[in-house]
């Protein structure tokens, strides 16, 4: 422990009591120090570099107004529906607690796609960065289980069915699939278990784990150091002191700055809550204000707009697809034997592990293997650490046709996330295969297409202009 | 009021609960009056006495009315049943049970019906407009009356006394190749107690009052959401001054 602080009789009221919890309690010091004061972040972030903070305060904003709600909400199947309505009209302020909780779930969602996109295009996922970026996946993951729990509670039509329909994926899974499903939703159908529980891990269970991987998330960060849009460690350039030179302490730049960012995302939030809160049946579907009916179901159901590219790619997976997946698998098989240079047991290994994967593939619905694909749009991003083998992290020193790759990537994640809220059609199917075969075939072929090509210099300081 | 009530109760057919979908009747766009006070109350009349007959709009209480104009007297004498209290919900009269013993479906709550109604065709309030002004005569169905948004309804035309009865005109267009039945125009067959500018007129009100039950506080949200942003734009030219103000020091 540090040696105990004397303050002079005559010092100043606020001096005496800061030194007072000094000696008292130095942890909130130091932590305060190593994370605000005393964090040295790249002073070139830009535009990109809001939504993490954006993310943390959504977060808060769900959990304040989820508090709230939870105070008049019933997790009943008789009454669900009518709490909700009964928030709406006759709590003071509810209407506004739960727009804000609705809109927030899709805000959550943007705030953390543009986040994670920040983190593709400039490389923060490298070395050393590598358990920040997983710690940020699982966070990705877990927050789509909250969010599809907690779309159960309103209890109307398309919280029902969609819980339904996502529930029933499960069954496809061979040998364990019923049971899992029927200890997903406690009864044989989609009722008033399946409620209770879905509220108890939406309140309390995963928000839990989240909070734990949003701390985690963060220290590892904190010990690392952010990356910048430059993709350079600024840690390798430091003054006498050890302070990177193109480092400046979080708080206050930065958090000033952040401030400015809540301010204009505030804006954009409550011009949705108060001037649309149902954002033309995206952030509140129209069918939803029809009460759960089990006898009754829907003709179109479509999840969120936030899981539809994840969707599309689970209804993009039918048996003619599947011909086309082991295809896949075989040319990957014949790749690996001709070009690995592993020895030949190893080699022997994995031809027979390809021939059993080809024999479940053929053996197995194609629905199982729609839920494999849905999983594995998540997966696949926990490997991106070892999946880029560029010299270079950041998108601005890679070679130019990199931009247009990447173009292609976001612009077909929309078109499958489009796809996803569309009816299933004939033209859509096809789409959406040659849609999730480019999604995986980014990432499957990134260990090659990060090598191709010349590299621009990258400077050895950040690039910053001072405004 | 009574009278019609036990009118209604009396001319009440199969009440399908199934929802027109897939359908591509085009939707009349229904007029703007959620703001306007006197509309909403004839509005609200109307819906008591056609519609709360045998659907609920069981999110409601009655005495949420004052909020477009109503005192809690003029709810009382001319809205409610004597037993009910003004801060009730309003229940239809009809017992759900018997609801559905005698007709096989419950008439659905129509509390959010202008929201559930909604679609990418059209709000739920062009919907329930377009709806509630095209039935028409059809004796293949159970109740004599089809609808041209909602085909083979399992409600009959409630509203037939002030609109009459009325004849869909058809015609048959050549369009891309194909011969195509298209709705014309109406022929009024029986005059109603309203002249269609009235009908119209009235519907209109009574949609204007469905939207606004739906959800009640939609002009105070629109009105509260103008001084938040109001607030937040002048935040923001602090919050960015601010900035600057410490960022400069940063070379």
């Amino acid at each position: 422990m540090a040696d105990f602080k004397e303050v002079s009789a005559d010092a100043p009221v606020g001096e005496k009591v800061t030194v007072w919890f000094e000696n008292r309690f130095p942890t909130a010091f130091d932590e305060y120090k190593k994370h605000l004061s005393e964090y040295y972040a790249p002073k070139n972030f830009n535009f990109w570099y809001f939504f993490g903070s954006l993310a943390l305060l959504v977060l808060v904003i769900q959990i304040v107004t989820g508090i709230f709600l939870v105070m008049h909400y019933k997790p009943d199947a008789n009454l669900a529906f009518a709490s909700v309505e009964y928030i709406m009209r006759d709590v003071p302020w509810g209407w506004l607690i739960r727009y804000m909780h609705s809109t927030g779930a899709s805000a959550f969602f943007v705030v953390v796609y543009l986040h994670m996109y920040r983190g593709l295009i400039y490389g923060s996922y490298r070395k050393p960065r590598e358990l920040v970026w997983i710690f940020g996946c699982a966070i990705f993951l877990v927050l789509m289980a909250e969010a599809f729990m907690g779309y159960l509670l309103p209890w109307g039509q398309m919280s029902y069915w969609g819980a339904q329909v996502i529930v029933n994926l499960f069954s496809a899974i061979p040998f364990i699939g019923p049971d899992l499903a029927l200890l997903i939703r406690g009864d044989f159908v989609v009722g008033d278990a399946t409620l209770n529980r879905f509220f108890s891990f939406h309140v309390i269970a995963v928000p839990l784990v989240l909070l734990g991987l949003v701390v985690a998330h963060l220290l590892a960060l904190h010990d690392v150091g952010s990356n910048n849009p430059d993709g350079i460690e600024i840690k390798a350039t430091k003054d006498e002191k050890g302070i990177p030179l193109d480092g400046i302490p979080f708080h206050p730049y930065y958090s000033v700055h952040d401030i400015m960012g809540v301010s204009v995302f505030l804006m954009v939030f409550s011009a949705i809550v108060f001037f649309a809160p149902e954002l033309g049946g995206y952030f509140l579907e129209y069918n939803n204000f029809i009460p759960a009916d089990p006898l009754k179901t829907p003709n179109h159901i479509a999840p969120v707009w936030y899981f539809t590219p994840y969707y599309s790619m689970l209804r993009a997976v039918t048996d003619r697809m599947m011909f086309v997946l082991v295809g896949v698998v075989v040319l990957a098989t014949l790749f690996g034997l001709a070009k690995s240079k592993m020895p030949g047991a190893m080699k022997g290994a994995m031809a027979v592990a390809a021939a059993v994967l080809i024999a479940l593939m053929m053996s197995i619905d194609a629905k199982f293997w729609g839920v494999v694909v849905m999983g594995g749009a998540v997966i696949v991003m926990f490997f991106l650490p070892w999946l880029d083998n560029s010299p270079v992290k950041s998108i601005r020193y890679r070679p130019s046709w990199n931009k247009a790759l990447y173009a292609v990537f976001v612009v077909n994640f929309f078109i499958l996330g489009y796809l996803g809220v569309q009816p299933p059609s004939p033209v859509g199917e096809i789409v959406s295969q040659v849609g999730t075969l480019l999604y995986f075939g980014f990432f499957a072929l990134m260990p090659w297409w990060s090598t191709i090509g010349e590299c621009k210099p990258v400077p050895a300081r950040v690039t910053f202009a001072p405004h | 009021m009574k009278k019609l009530i036990t009118a209604f109760a009396m001319v009440l057919g199969l009440v399908g609960g199934a929802h027109a979908s897939g359908n591509s009747f085009p939707l009349d766009k229904a007029p703007n009056r959620v703001n306007d006070m006197a509309a909403l109350q004839n509005g609200a009349k109307l819906f008591v006495n056609y519609c709360l007959s045998c659907h609920s709009a069981a999110f409601m209480r009655f005495n949420r009315l004052r909020d477009i104009g109503l005192t809690d007297k003029q709810i009382k004498e001319n809205l409610l049943f004597t037993t009910e209290k003004v801060g009730d919900h309003m229940k239809a009269a009809i017992d759900p049970k018997q609801a559905k013993e005698w007709f096989g479906a419950n008439p659905p709550d129509l509390t959010l019906a202008a929201r559930a109604f909604s679609s990418h065709s059209g709000t739920g309030a062009d919907y329930l407009y377009t709806y509630l002004r095209t039935y028409y005569r059809d004796s293949a169905k159970a109740t004599g009356w089809n609808n041209m948004a909602f085909p083979s309804v399992g409600m009959p035309h409630v509203l037939y006394e002030l609109q009459g009865e009325r004849k869909p005109v058809f015609e048959t267009v050549s369009e891309h190749g194909h011969e195509v039945h298209k709705l014309k125009g109406w022929e009024q067959v029986t005059p109603g107690k309203m002249s269609p500018l009235e009908f119209d007129n009235a519907v209109g009100d009574l949609v204007a009052f469905m939207q606004w039950m739906a959800e009640p506080v939609q002009n105070t949200r629109v009105r509260i959401g103008v001084w938040v942003l109001v607030f937040l734009s002048i935040f923001t030219i602090i919050a960015w001054r601010l900035n600057a103000s410490f960022w400069k020091d940063i070379k």
